[in-house]
């Protein structure tokens, strides 16, 4: 199914008011932001649209698909599933190896069982300790089951609508896990606390009181900046690399970042 | 009359998920009676009357609790008449995993928690296997891809029901609930059968005896190791 926009059909906020912002479309190729202070509804927003809400949630928000509301089908079959998800929440409850874990899921979302091998392939791009078939989910750390969750909803959850919350607390390369992500002509859209994740967005939606408060388009000045920004970040993550493999950090001049 | 038997395990979800099932049953002006059944104490019977339904709360005290809910139909339905209630929603305590107490014309609702792993739905038996509908709650604590595998998982069981996916927090799914209650096909009381039987529960243990010594047991018991036997006259 080609996806050209979601619409977001504003509810009420927290205080049972009605959210100032009445109506948003966001259109194919687009990288969409969701920042605001915690706790001001961004992984609600997130959760409305991973369900494709039909004002049945808290917020009572209405998602259209092409301007249509999708069929009760679309919104919970996960062979027909346009929504894939990267939540805060990577329990692995689930008892299971990481092989049996992705064949598994890879069989709900009717993909090949050679995804598997490629899941993991792309999860070890992005974390430092590598992920085997064999491991058991319970024993991955912080940062390898954010990288295989990534890696899961890139390859096995090929969908058109990408949701991404929070990337950034998680220890992995989050440029690359946004790359791997964003794959091309998709709806994507990532919840951060992180100005150099937010600057990289088209627009941002600002969240007050659980409603959506306003939406920011990014400024020229502000795309320049989030090359700076990013400069910075690539700096800090061969630094943290450095440190991590027990290398002892010589004196570095700020000018070298080339800002 | 309709009926509605909801089963489910403890702490699942099966009272905040009727609450706006009904609520939104009400708001269509569509009447409910709610009668709930448990072992030795519930307050959830004030919940269901906070928003204005009629509620009869059931202990089962030393019954078990769904052969109780079962041979007590027949007063619920009288009593929901008495009500002018089109509804009658029976909730279950929902313990053992091994009864199931939908009726042949009702609606099986089973409600099961996403959180309980992906292992679940293959442990509970008749409850989910014979239910028309799985409502699974809780979904929003783990992530997608567990949530599909639960979904398949419950396929595996009952490649028949329908998978709801419901917050009773938020009241996410609950309408699609209310919508498959008011299709439900009516019961009639002098025909109605259990789809599935209720487990063997004739033994010593059911009336009384508390020594463990299996030289004290007789009924039909059932060893570890599979044999089953009677013991007795």
């Amino acid at each position: 199914m080609i996806i050209d926009t979601i619409t977001i059909i504003g509810g009420y906020n927290k205080k049972g008011e009605k959210e100032p912002v009445e109506k948003i479309d966001i259109n194919r190729g687009e990288i969409f932001g969701v920042v605001g202070a915690t706790g001001s509804g961004k992984s609600s927003l997130i959760g409305d649209i991973e369900q494709l809400s039909q004002t049945d949630t808290f917020s009572k928000r209405k998602i259209l698909v092409n301007g249509e509301e999708p069929s009760y089908e679309d919104r919970t079959n996960p062979r027909k599933k346009m929504v894939a998800q990267l939540s805060q929440n990577m329990n692995f409850l689930a008892d299971m190896s990481v092989g049996d874990f992705l064949s598994l899921h890879a069989k709900c979302r009717g993909a090949s069982d050679k995804c598997v091998n490629a899941v993991i392939k792309l999860a070890n791009t992005l974390t430092g300790e590598p992920i085997r078939k064999d491991h058991e989910l319970t024993i991955l750390s912080g940062g390898q089951s954010r990288a295989l969750m990534v890696a899961d909803v890139a390859i096995i959850s090929d969908s058109p609508i990408v949701l991404i919350d929070e990337i950034e607390n998680a220890g992995i390369r989050k440029h690359d896990a946004l790359k791997v992500l964003s794959g091309h002509g998709k709806v994507v859209m990532v919840v951060t606390h992180d100005p150099v994740l937010a600057l990289m967005t088209d627009r941002r939606v600002v969240m007050k009181n659980g409603g959506m408060d306003k939406v920011v388009a990014t400024s020229e000045a502000e795309k320049s900046l989030s090359k700076k920004l990013n400069k910075i970040d690539e700096f800090m993550l061969s630094l943290r690399d450095k440190v991590r493999h027990g290398e002892v950090i010589e004196d570095v001049e700020m000018g070298d970042i080339g800002l | 009359m309709k009926m509605v038997i909801v089963a489910g395990t403890p702490g699942s979800g099966k009272t905040a998920v009727l609450i706006h099932a009904l609520r939104n049953l009400k708001q269509r002006s569509l009447n409910s009676a709610v009668v709930k059944i448990d072992c030795l104490f519930t307050d959830d019977g004030k919940k269901f009357e906070k928003i204005g339904i009629p509620t009869k709360v059931g202990l089962a005290m030393d019954m078990c609790p769904d052969h109780f809910a079962i041979y007590n139909i027949e007063d619920m339905i009288d009593w929901a008449d008495e009500n002018n209630s089109e509804y009658l929603i029976v909730e279950t305590a929902g313990l053992c995993h091994r009864c199931a107490p939908y009726t042949v014309n009702s609606l099986g609702v089973c409600v099961i928690d996403a959180t309980s792993g992906p292992n679940t739905p293959l442990k509970v038996g008749p409850f989910l296997s014979t239910a028309d509908i799985a409502v699974v709650t809780k979904g929003d604590m783990i992530s997608q891809a567990e949530r599909e595998i639960f979904r398949e998982r419950i396929l595996e069981v009952n490649p028949h029901c329908k998978v709801i996916e419901a917050n009773g927090l938020s009241g996410q799914g609950c309408i699609e609930l209310a919508e498959e209650i008011v299709k439900s096909p009516e019961v009639s009381l002098d025909e109605e059968k259990l789809r599935h039987s209720a487990p063997l529960a004739v033994c010593t243990l059911c009336v009384g005896e508390t020594k463990v010594n299996k030289k004290y047991h007789r009924g039909i018991l059932r060893r570890i190791d599979g044999f089953q036997t009677y013991e007795g006259e």
